[in-house]
């Protein structure tokens, strides 16, 4: 078992001509992952490392039965992207642009509300099951096959739990890179009952940062519905207020949005928050009694 | 990216938002020409900076008196602003917003951003204007009114009418209840058709002749929209920024300037704002914030090295690598070659890990250069706080942002 992708889930990679686009699907299909298709408008009848490409979507859809999607597609273009994978049937969409147009995402996720589509991110390194899928730009290789499931707001900190995961024998089922940007389709509490549910996942681990408010709704989450433990790190506790950190999303405004009170909210939820982020690892094994 | 009241109040003034009559001035004969003719009972003479607080700094000055208007003006120029949102430096004042005077009868308070929970825009107001909102939602969080628009329609006169009646304006002054309406709406299409990430009024003034004004007014920018208005970029003034930052962004750097003394240069923003805070555990406070990026090469490294320098305080560096497409190797030659053409001058501890780790540390410490090598986070942060000396500096202030 594992949560949102595994081996038989079928990807379509939007910009996959691209250089990131082109880069990523071969690294993903070396993986394992089944890339069975690439989508760039006028690009039909070219393959990319064998891929087969596509004008649009509907047309991936309809030859190849790809069920998820990668966009590598630049900023001003990605939220079309988006919706015309939504619009193809797509039932994952994940979207890994960084730098899209808050006001488009706005839009994005009022035209995607209700229907039967998950989009992951924007601004977010992607989604890997280990062992089986990774539909990202991740590095494969720190990902050992285990029993800690991932949700993130961060790509390179992420890879820090992972490698201190994998190091300490204790291995990841799934991680999912939530993004950074301030309006994403898919949040925390989206993704911890999945886990929950998910009988390979043993603990959790949970990655926050400065701005917003989707840690503490998280708290909430987890006093009345998970049961699994979690542990939680959440970034910036030096941050100034008023200061965008790199993400977009990443912004004390108003008072709101630090990292202490994140941190005193998944305390008070029974979550194990960890203060130093070398010993998110460490802080899991005692959590799991290993 | 945050503009200047005075650029505020233009964009209002062109989108149907009431504001008094005013001028930006950069001299007294400027503000001398301009009071003779606004021609006002009142003059309202404010100093332009990306700052809050102003008013309580002595940055606005208000007279009846029209000779006085140059006076003041020659008082505010060139004058430093220290306020809660500048730091202890305080901001150099360029400009002047020189205006008529208002007569108040109410003051309310009026923005328009995105509520993060729903991904929908959302109004704020309150009574309580002229105070920072963020005291009204501590103290009184009953006094915040919350209207949110669907974005699939946009603003529709119901909008306009909850916010009107939930802030009593039938009982304030029921003849603005529809010009209200009418200038919500307007707010909403200046907020969509431009791509602000916020716009306030504070206060918005109902005056003794039964008008709405909006006597101060704030807007930002979503900086992945500039790309759209080259109006809005047009108005940055860089002389409100960071020069280091401007620097960083001209070389594709993300960086945040920061108090304290260890330099850091991560790839990632998550694992950067983590590196921070791993130095304040480790007993000394971070000089900045430095992504990187995905695609560290040996140029951006080096403008990293040059950036880090140039900041006085800076008595030791801290790079924290984790290779993921990105291979490790490549940065330490990155490193190597930077170190021969930037003269690093204080401590310096490289912690690589990730992809050919091993490499990179290798060629590191093979490299002659005078460094230090860790492959864990802990052991790097304590090894750089160890070789500066844990001194504390002052807490970060508050900077940026003005509201």
């Amino acid at each position: 078992m594992s949560i949102l992708v595994n081996k038989n889930t079928r990807v379509v990679v939007q910009g996959i001509t691209g250089k990131e686009g082109s880069f990523h699907a071969t690294q993903c299909k070396a993986y394992g992952t089944q890339v069975v298709a690439g989508v760039t408008p006028g690009k039909a009848g070219q393959e990319v490392e064998g891929i087969p490409v596509f004008n649009t979507v509907h047309d991936a859809v309809k030859k190849t039965q790809c069920d998820t999607s990668l966009i590598f597609v630049p900023p001003p273009f990605a939220a079309d992207a988006i919706l015309e994978a939504a619009d193809a049937g797509v039932k994952l969409v994940i979207c890994i642009t960084e730098g899209i147009p808050v006001n488009d995402m706005v839009r994005v996720k009022r035209a995607l509300h209700g229907r039967p589509v998950r989009l992951i991110g924007p601004n977010c390194p992607g989604v890997i099951t280990v062992d089986e899928a990774k539909i990202g730009i991740m590095p494969g290789f720190i990902h050992k096959k285990g029993v800690v499931g991932v949700v993130s707001r961060s790509g390179t900190l992420t890879y820090e739990a992972v490698h201190q995961l994998s190091t300490l024998g204790l291995g990841e089922t799934t991680c999912v890179g939530i993004g950074g940007d301030p309006v994403n389709g898919t949040s925390f509490v989206d993704v911890l009952p999945l886990f929950e549910q998910d009988s390979e996942t043993k603990a959790i681990v949970m990655i926050g940062e400065i701005g917003g408010d989707a840690e503490e709704k998280a708290a909430e989450f987890i006093k009345k519905n998970i049961r699994k433990p979690v542990v939680s790190f959440i970034a910036g506790i030096t941050a100034p207020p008023g200061r965008r950190m790199g993400h977009a999303g990443a912004i004390i405004s108003g008072g709101k949005g630090t990292a202490s009170e994140k941190m005193k909210a998944l305390e008070a939820a029974g979550v194990r928050v960890c203060k130093n982020p070398a010993e998110i690892g460490t802080t899991v094994k005692t959590a799991l009694g290993r | 990216m945050n503009v200047h009241e005075f650029q505020a109040k233009s964009l209002f003034a062109q989108f149907g938002v009431p504001v008094p009559r005013g001028k930006e001035v950069k001299t007294p004969l400027q503000a001398e020409k301009w009071a003779k003719e606004l021609n006002s009972p009142v003059y309202v003479v404010k100093a332009q900076i990306h700052a809050g607080g102003r008013g309580k700094a002595g940055g606005v000055k208000i007279t009846k008196s029209q000779t006085d208007v140059p006076g003041l003006a020659k008082e505010l120029i060139g004058k430093t602003l220290v306020t809660h949102q500048t730091g202890p430096k305080g901001r150099k004042v360029r400009r002047l917003l020189i205006e008529e005077g208002a007569g108040i009868a109410k003051e309310l308070y009026l923005s328009l951003l995105v509520d993060r929970d729903t991904g929908w825009p959302v109004v704020i107001a309150s009574t309580e204007g002229g105070m920072e909102i963020e005291e009204v939602a501590a103290h009184t969080p009953e006094k915040i009114i919350k209207e949110m628009i669907d974005p699939a329609v946009g603003f529709q006169g119901y909008n306009g009418r909850n916010v009107a009646f939930a802030l009593g304006l039938n009982t304030i002054e029921p003849a603005v209840i529809n010009p209200f309406v009418q200038m919500l709406g307007n707010l909403y299409k200046l907020f969509m058709d431009k791509n602000a990430a916020m716009v306030e009024i504070n206060p918005l003034v109902v005056t003794t002749d039964k008008k709405l004004i909006a006597l101060d007014g704030k807007v930002s920018f979503d900086d992945n929209s500039l790309f759209k208005h080259s109006d809005v970029q047009a108005m940055r003034d860089l002389n409100e920024e960071e020069p280091l930052e401007i620097e960083a962004m001209a070389n594709n750097l993300n960086y945040v300037k920061l108090d304290g003394n260890i330099g850091c240069m991560v790839n990632g923003a998550g694992l950067a704002m983590a590196t921070m805070d791993v130095i304040k555990l480790a007993g000394s406070e971070p000089a900045n914030f430095l992504d990187v990026g995905g695609g560290a090469t040996k140029e951006t490294v080096a403008a990293g090295f040059r950036i880090l320098l140039k900041d006085k305080n800076v008595k030791g560096i801290f790079i924290n690598i984790f290779g993921g497409i990105v291979r490790c190797e490549r940065i330490a030659h990155g490193v190597i070659e930077a170190a021969k053409e930037v003269k690093i001058t204080v401590p310096l501890v490289v912690r690589l890990q990730g992809t050919n780790a091993e490499e990179g540390r290798k060629l590191l410490k093979d490299s002659g250069l005078k460094l230090d090598v860790a492959d864990d986070l802990w052991e790097a942060a304590q090894k750089i706080v160890g070789m500066t000396g844990k001194k504390r500096s002052k807490p970060a202030a508050a900077a940026g942002g003005h509201s």
